[in-house]
């Protein structure tokens, strides 16, 4: 189908350059050839098998022959005439396909390669381009001062086109924040849509979470880079599956903003006194979220509806201390043809 | 110096704090009325903290006069902003100076918090120390009570002792009123709809302390400031169950858009 798989002017690398459009990975094409992926999209966006030709950049007139074309131009067949060769005819289609619908496929082209990116990044290839992106701090640094620069992974908050723009997820508070510049606010959080983020963290659980994005764009190791950095995930003291470390490591008394007056702290009791404090709290000692934990593993039907770290929500929770391979992809399993949308 | 300003002594025009004021990056700041600045009771123990003390704030209050370099016109330049941080970190906690900065928070000056679920809320600025040359100015919000960076590099050089650790919680003092609702609202990661387990462990457990502290406020019979205060505060179980719902209902929700209901475009 395609001819090149990464020429710089494909239409996918093109759409990534453009300004606003930092945050996308390029899908790959075997990806989106996989009909599977597409599963439900047909629906979604107006003329989409040429949006899908402009996403791969498939000329048109090679499938002038399928039949699938035949009713998108009722009009063309009788306006000229069957005497005319097909070959014409799929010119002056192309023609007209220029002149009138191009900025319709072109934007249904963008709907279409957001949609499909939000199942991308899911997939082992794609969450695995994301990495790489996350570890050159493309996607930004968190907002709050608290949580010194720790790097943050584009999310949605809905999965639904056209509900709101794309949000930074900064995994060391847990919290989602607007990017900073104003270019991003046309970009649909669809497109990385609400499941990225978490899977994000469960899939590479080695990850220093807390690591400066600035560190990494300076080169510069600083101590804790270096302490933390991952060599056996297995000596670390877990937290239901999870690297206590890398359990929100940006909350948490000696993270959390105190209001003082003149050097006091300002009273609980006082009625401008502080009232958000749970929200960037984190118990000292982190064994505490274990013993809860452990309280709703004898009560599942409270907890039915959490994700476990090996990702089967249904499924009681495995032993922590099963082994992975530091770099051995996703725990969560989740393949391009798996059954995440079926 | 020219002889520009021994004319115009006696006509009240602060070209200086004007020119200072509307500096590109300076937005943060206000301007110091001139009685402030003259009234030498305000400046108390400044003069050992900034080069040039006396040249400086005639500077500020336009009654510079000396003739010298360039080199010597720039460190005095230099002086003149420092003194003026300074100061101006004593005038935003007098009442004038509130209400000027009051003016500016209304108009989101400051900028608006980056946090989502705080829907834009105007910040303020504020130092984590009164100690010029320690740490740069930073972003308080009354909404989520936590500070954030400034966005722009030319706001994240200003010293945040300029605005100082008081000034953004006595404001919430002086004018009550001002004091925005507490939200409950969270982000709450999810895959395919479902609450992550780790995450989700820490966030009940928050969901704990911030129901140990209503139940202590209420005790004591203050306001809590959260949009619900009517409302009897619900024993923890139930929001439980609230919370489980919610998942259900994205679970459905997800399912709905992989279905592909709708046409747009
Ligand atoms: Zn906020």
């Amino acid at each position: 189908m395609s001819s090149s798989s990464g020429t710089p002017e494909s239409w996918i690398s093109s759409f990534c350059s453009l300004l606003g459009h930092e945050y996308f990975a390029e899908i790959s094409e075997d990806f989106i050839e996989d009909d599977f992926n597409l599963t439900g999209l047909q629906t979604q966006v107006a003329m989409y098998k040429e949006a899908l030709e402009m996403i791969l950049d498939v000329e048109p007139e090679e499938d002038d022959e399928e039949e699938e074309d035949e009713e998108e131009e009722e009009g063309d067949e009788s306006i000229e005439g069957e005497e005319r060769s097909s070959r014409r005819a799929a010119a002056e289609r192309r023609h007209h396909r220029m002149a009138s619908d191009l900025s319709i496929i072109e934007s249904s082209a963008e709907m279409l390669y957001g949609l499909i990116h939000q199942r991308f990044i899911c997939s082992r290839a794609g969450i695995q381009q994301m990495s790489e992106k996350y570890e050159l701090t493309h996607f930004g640094v968190c907002p709050r001062t608290n949580c010194e620069s720790t790097r943050t992974l584009p999310v949605g908050l809905s999965d639904v086109p056209g509900e709101d723009t794309v949000k930074l997820f900064c995994p060391s508070c847990l919290d989602v924040y607007v990017p900073p510049n104003s270019r991003f606010q046309t970009v649909d959080g669809a497109f990385f849509g609400r499941t990225f983020g978490a899977l994000f963290l469960l899939t590479f659980p080695e990850y220093d979470i807390s690591k400066k994005g600035a560190e990494v764009l300076s080169g510069n190791h600083g101590p804790r880079a270096v302490a933390s950095h991952p060599t056996d995930t297995d000596d670390k003291e877990k937290i239901n599956g999870m690297n206590a470390s890398n359990l929100a490591p940006g909350l948490g008394k000696g993270k959390m903003y105190e209001p003082k007056i003149y050097g006091f702290k300002v009273s609980e009791r006082a009625r401008s006194g502080p009232r958000m404090g749970w929200l960037r709290n984190r118990p000292s000692d982190i064994r505490e979220l274990d013993e809860a934990a452990l309280y709703h593993v004898e009560h599942p039907d409270e907890t039915d509806d959490d994700m476990s770290m090996n990702g089967v929500p249904t499924q009681p929770r495995q032993p922590t201390k099963k082994s992975r391979r530091p770099n051995g992809g996703s725990p969560m399993s989740i393949e391009p043809n798996g059954d995440a949308f079926t | 110096m020219d002889d520009f300003n021994s004319e115009t002594d006696s006509d009240y025009t602060s070209y200086w704090r004007d020119w200072f004021i509307s500096s590109r990056g300076n937005e943060y700041f206000c301007e110091i009325d001139e009685d402030y600045l003259t009234d030498r009771f305000n400046l108390t123990g400044l003069n050992t903290e900034v080069q040039y003390y006396q040249y400086a704030l005639d500077l500020v209050t336009d009654v510079f006069d000396l003739d010298c370099d360039d080199e010597m016109r720039e460190t005095i330049e230099k002086s003149a902003r420092h003194l003026y941080g300074l100061v101006h970190a004593r005038y935003i906690v007098t009442t004038r100076g509130l209400a000027k900065m009051l003016e500016k928070y209304k108009k989101a000056d400051f900028g608006k918090c980056p946090r989502v679920m705080c829907k834009s809320h105007p910040l303020l600025p504020m130092g984590q120390s009164d100690n010029p040359n320690v740490k740069a100015v930073k972003l308080y919000c009354a909404k989520c009570e936590d500070i954030y960076n400034p966005k722009s590099s030319r706001h994240s050089a200003i010293d945040g002792a300029y605005f100082g650790t008081s000034f953004h919680n006595i404001i919430f003092q002086v004018y009550p009123a001002l004091i925005p609702t507490k939200a409950y609202d969270r982000y709450v990661p999810r895959i395919y709809g479902f609450r992550v387990h780790a995450p989700a462990t820490l966030i009940r457990w928050q969901h704990g302390q911030r129901d140990d502290m209503r139940k202590r406020l209420r005790k004591l019979e203050i306001e809590s400031g959260f949009k619900d205060d009517e409302e009897e505060v619900e024993p923890e179980d139930s929001e439980e169950e609230e919370e489980e719902e919610e998942g259900e209902m994205d679970a459905l929700e997800n399912g709905e858009m992989d279905g592909g209901g709708n046409n747009q475009v």
